[in-house]
């Protein structure tokens, strides 16, 4: 081994290392295409930069890879997330038309969530069919459940509390960015605070042998992918009250994609095990950042997934080099 | 006894009446898309309607943006032994063989809002669409009005390679090519979607100084518009005077937008495929007039003026 490589791998073997020099180079990136990057002023009481925009509009797929993170590490994955996304953004948008108070329509909404979670869960966990078909069952029905919901519109709302929920600001902070925090503090204490983390992991690293250990495999399932199902819900209700309409057709489109990629960014394998939560954020983060610098750099639309594609591999070659070792 | 009697007497009743009613009625089958947008939903809803009005009987299939469901209704058209077929077709190519089977059994198909990749045209009667580089021409040459020809303009384009996305455009720079003081300075797509429309616009305000330095938004379709409304109001700026929105389509969202003076002008697209579709099919069948290959829907350019009427006018069909 040379010596470069050798210091690459100790500079590398920090975790989390990896991710957080190619956030710093994404970032870098940025603001060499534009100046301004991280100029942020008060505009209407609340913040306005680019640096807001990537943290805001980084904040469904954050919510989204919070969930995916432990659904993956249980050795599963739920591609459902985005159509779930669909089905909690008009479940709320429909409610809140009907004249329901909004703590009940946000309810409803979470309620929505938990349920396609638990429908997942069950299918992966009680009839052992594998996770990406069936998961995959709820990705194409979830779309056509939130149209019918729907029914067929875009159906906007124009109720203040929940139109907050995706563009207010609280002590001038966007408010997707504060729940995006809330639900990763949430979810860390979760995962954490209780033994649920050590478990998810046992069952990802080897089933059988955590059964024999007396952790039940069907109980750590079922709830990593109620908890996905609730964090896509949010994401969900946050995307419609974003654009003021439940966008059946368009809500968390190819969204589940973006949250693997940021769980695997994040250095968490697909082939389950250890986890770490906060580097699926950054994942998050980078992906956004990466977006976000697209549409800054005056880049023709054609370039964007070939640019996309180019860092994210040049993420993942930087960790392999730590893995490998 | 009494009963059979009576039930068989309806049943001949039935079975006359139908009779009659397959004499004078024409049947014509709709191949439509799906529902995915509130434009589709009001495509449907126009043709029910126009088809009533020329009292044919239609048969409307929804292949859920599928193809292989779309080849599936024509075929069953086919064997029902319908008039004529209208077919909005989902994707471009891929259409040969089915449209054989519909030209062998002698049935015309017309296309709707889309036009079909082919070798032969001969497969299909006609086509009814809109010209869509005329959309983009029309609301190029409103927006140079609007600015006395001196704008720097931002483009939110649609989804990268689609055809309205890249006719749109070109009718637009062809309008605005006269004028040198007026530029596309940043063009990003936004995918045909508010979410999409709103994210692009957001960077480009932040870009372009804030957004003091664009001077008008062209969306290549209202619900992009209208995430960029929403865009540039959380920017602190007034959208239809500080940035001018201005795009194509003719939703009624938009027409709501411009009525509280938030846009500056959008040329419809108009639902109304299948009447021109129906009315060229009933003249062919009656008096074997041709149509022409290529009819062309009308491309109306509306403005803040009479929105809240249109938006009144629009609000049963949508």
């Amino acid at each position: 081994m040379s010596a470069t490589s050798a210091r690459l791998t100790r500079l590398t073997n920090i975790p989390g290392s990896a991710q957080l020099a190619a956030l710093a180079a994404v970032l870098l990136g940025n603001w060499l295409v534009f100046p301004g990057f991280f100029n942020i002023r008060m505009v209407d009481g609340r913040l306005f930069g680019s640096v807001i925009d990537v943290l805001n509009r980084g904040a469904p797929v954050v919510l989204l890879s919070l969930g995916m993170t432990l659904v993956i590490a249980t050795g599963g994955i739920d591609l459902s997330v985005g159509a779930v996304m669909a089905i909690s953004g008009a479940v709320a948008a429909t409610l809140i038309n009907a004249g329901t108070p909004l703590v009940l329509v946000v309810a409803a909404a979470l309620g929505a969530g938990l349920l396609c979670g638990l429908w997942n869960g069950i299918l992966v966990a009680l009839l052992r069919i594998q996770p990406i078909v069936a998961t995959l069952i709820l990705m194409v029905a979830g779309r056509g459940i939130a149209q019918l919901i729907t029914a067929g519109e875009i159906v906007t709302f124009d109720d203040r509390g929940l139109i907050a929920l995706g563009t207010g600001a609280l002590l001038a902070i966007p408010v997707p960015i504060l729940i995006a925090a809330g639900t990763f503090a949430l979810t860390t204490l979760l995962v954490r605070g209780t033994a649920l983390g050590l478990f998810i992991e046992a069952v990802g690293a080897n089933e059988r042998a955590s059964a024999y250990a007396g952790v039940s495999a069907r109980v750590v399932k079922i709830a990593a992918y109620v908890w996905s199902g609730l964090c896509a819900a949010i994401a969900g209700i946050i995307a419609a009250a974003d654009i003021q309409g439940a966008d059946a057709n368009n809500a968390g489109l190819w969204l589940e994609l973006d949250a693997i990629l940021a769980v695997v960014v994040g250095g968490t394998s697909l082939l389950g095990g250890r986890f770490s939560l906060p580097l699926a954020v950054a994942g998050a983060i980078i992906i956004q950042a990466m977006n976000t610098g697209i549409l800054l750099s005056g880049l023709k639309p054609e370039f964007n997934l070939i640019v996309k594609a180019v860092v994210v591999m040049a993420v993942l070659l930087l960790q392999s080099v730590r893995r490998r070792d | 006894m009494k009963l059979n009697r009576i039930a068989a007497v309806t049943a001949l009743g039935i079975m006359a009446a139908a009779g009659t009613a397959q004499a004078a009625e024409m049947v014509v089958g709709f191949a439509q898309v799906g529902s995915e947008s509130g434009w589709r939903a009001a495509e449907t809803k126009t043709a029910k309607l126009r088809a009533h009005q020329d009292k044919v009987n239609l048969r409307i299939s929804d292949a859920q943006q599928k193809q292989e469901n779309e080849i599936k209704a024509i075929r069953s058209f086919v064997a029902q032994g319908v008039d004529g077929i209208l077919l909005a077709p989902v994707v471009a190519t891929g259409w040969d063989s089915v449209l054989r089977e519909a030209r062998d059994a002698k049935v015309p198909v017309f296309l709707l809002d889309r036009q079909i990749d082919t070798s032969d045209p001969t497969l299909y009667t006609a086509a009814v669409t809109s010209d869509t580089v005329l959309e983009g021409h029309m609301i190029g040459d409103h927006l140079a009005k609007l600015t006395n020809n001196k704008c720097r303009i931002v483009e939110l384009q649609g989804t990268v390679g689609s055809s309205p996305a890249i006719n749109r455009k070109k009718g637009f720079e062809e309008a605005i090519a006269a004028h040198p003081d007026m530029k596309i300075v940043r063009s990003q797509s936004g995918d045909f979607t508010r979410s999409g429309g709103k994210t692009v616009m957001e960077s480009f305000i932040k870009a372009e100084d804030g957004g003091k330095n664009i001077c008008a938004v062209f969306a290549h379709n209202d619900d992009m518009g209208i995430g960029a409304i929403q865009a540039i109001k959380e920017a602190g700026l007034k959208p239809g005077k500080d940035i001018l929105v201005v795009s194509i389509d003719g939703v009624p969202d938009m027409f709501k937008a411009m009525a509280n003076g938030e846009a500056n002008g959008t040329v419809e697209l108009s639902p109304d495929m299948a009447g021109p579709a129906l009315k060229a099919l009933i003249a062919l069948k009656s008096n074997g007039t041709e149509p022409q290959k290529w009819i062309k829907t009308p491309s109306t350019l509306y403005t803040p003026a009479t929105a809240a009427a249109e938006y009144k006018r629009r609000a049963p069909l949508y």
